[in-house]
């Protein structure tokens, strides 16, 4: 029952906290080898430039990718940049598993950034705190993908089958619902 | 102490850099370069801290013409310097939209009392320190990031170690001290108490702490990262180096899997030439920056 984070570069160390609190066991994933016999996996808040590059240096592209076939992964921010189909405005290639198009830094610089509440259908309908920090915007969703939260019209967070992702960070509130929530999603793949 | 606002907007920026690192860069080819190596920003700077040593002279803030074909080059967060005490280039920094500052020691000091009230900036800013005392304070006056001050411009990792040692040392040292201790404690290294009291109960500062100041290979950024830095600064380092592509991802690669050396060993192969370097102990009292800022 052991849950990855992928410890390239970002806010993994508040994922891991996030799970520890949930009394999950976690592993930071930081080599192909390190994702065999994990639950899940966590792609955190960071660069997604910097999380790709690295991630090709070291053969964690398609090792992801053959991972998300079979369990689930969960992404916030850059993670959720990593994971979709394609970005508006930057030429980066990206996993493609999950099918949306999003744009990067949609909001502006970090003078832009804010905290607002977000209404979130996972389980039951809420509220959440979100921390949008230099976030990007789902600006498409393709088949198979179900809208699970919102920003006033913006989607800010979706899944499909395997795949959770949100435009903000959870991991910055000591709130664990979505965290619980991706935990359950997991578990249905063992 | 800083809001809760504060912390999950400021320091949270600081948290998505972790891990990374930032790269002094002078113009729009250097960004591009060090954005396509993995950095997770960039130092938008008219000259590196080794220039500026071999010129002297007053160094200010860069000219905004720069900074925003800077911002235009690259998709990742843009840093500039403002002088300790300037809070006007700080506010001028704001408003070209820069994504965090650096009140940096590296510039020459404005004003040689008072550090900028940063809980006035809706921006983060990251701010030098030599040991815990001076941490505190800065994270007092709204700094949501540290970095070691090293000695920038030396290519030279001796007082980044020193510095890094220095924090390290006393915050385990506070922990080990008794609540009837910390008013006194907090006197003599010149910090708020209940800063020190947030140090003894968590076992660290509020805010991430970062290396900066001297690193110039792979090496000096894993052993940085091992002695607790979160992540890494260089300047100089990187483009005063023969081949600065080369030498950026492996200075990125080397900061991510800070303990894979046979990564390490791999990625800094046949980098060619790196900084020339200076020995602090050729450097008078007056020559190192990192004296500057109380």
């Amino acid at each position: 029952m052991k849950f990855g984070i992928l410890a390239l570069q970002g806010d993994f160390a508040l994922h891991q906290k996030a799970l520890q609190r949930l009394g999950v066991e976690t592993l930071l994933v930081r080599k192909p080898e390190h994702l065999f016999g994990l639950m899940g996996l966590i792609m955190p808040g960071g660069e997604s430039t910097t999380f790709v590059k690295l991630l090709k240096e070291i053969a964690l592209f398609d090792a992801i990718r053959d991972f998300a076939r079979e369990r689930a992964v969960f992404g916030t921010c850059a993670g959720l940049i990593t994971l979709a189909r394609k970005i508006v405005n930057h030429p980066l290639e990206t996993l493609n598993l999950i099918d949306i198009v999003v744009q990067r830094n949609a909001y502006g610089r970090q003078i832009d950034s804010f905290v607002d509440a977000v209404r979130v259908n996972i389980n039951h309908s809420g509220t959440f705190e979100g921390v949008f920090i230099r976030a990007p915007k789902i600006v498409e969703i393709g088949e198979g993908v179900r809208a699970v939260g919102f920003h006033g019209e913006d989607v800010v967070m979706a899944e499909n089958d395997h795949v959770l992702v949100a435009t903000f960070h959870p991991e910055l509130t000591s709130d664990l619902r979505i965290h619980e929530y991706f935990i359950e999603k997991a578990r249905k793949f063992k | 102490m800083l809001t809760d606002k504060d912390y999950k907007l400021k320091v949270g920026l600081a948290e998505m850099l972790k891990g990374g690192v930032i790269m002094d860069v002078t113009n729009a080819e250097q960004a591009r370069i060090a954005e396509d190596a993995g950095a997770v920003a960039v130092m938008a700077l008219e000259r590196i801290p080794a220039d500026i040593r071999a010129q002297g002279g007053v160094a200010r803030m860069s000219d905004p013409q720069l900074i925003k074909e800077i911002q235009k080059a690259v998709s990742i967060p843009v840093m500039a310097k403002c002088r300790i005490g300037h809070f006007a280039e700080a506010q001028i920094l704001e408003a070209l939209g820069i994504d965090f500052i650096d009140e940096s020691e590296v510039l020459t000091p404005a004003d040689e009392e008072y550090h900028i009230d940063k809980h006035k900036f809706k921006i983060p800013f990251v701010c030098g320190c030599r040991n815990l005392g001076e941490a505190l304070r800065r994270i007092a006056e709204g700094a949501a990031l540290l970095r070691t001050k090293g000695e920038a411009g030396t290519g030279n990792i001796v007082e980044a170690v020193r510095h890094m040692r220095a924090v390290q040392r006393e915050i385990q040292h506070i922990t080990t001290l008794g609540d009837e201790e910390l008013v006194i404690y907090a006197k003599n290294i010149g910090a708020p108490l209940e800063m020190v009291q947030y140090v003894k109960e968590h076992g660290r500062l509020p805010v991430p702490n970062f290396a900066a100041g001297g690193i110039a290979t792979p090496a000096d950024a894993s052993l940085m990262m091992q002695l607790g830095a979160e992540a890494v600064f260089v300047g100089s380092g990187i483009f005063k180096s023969e081949d600065p592509p080369k030498r950026a991802r492996a200075i990125v690669m080397a900061t991510t899997h800070y303990r894979d050396f046979d990564l390490i060993a791999r990625v800094s192969e046949g980098l060619r030439e790196p900084m020339r370097g200076i020995d602090i102990h050729e450097l008078s009292e007056e020559e190192k920056l990192a004296a500057r800022g109380w």
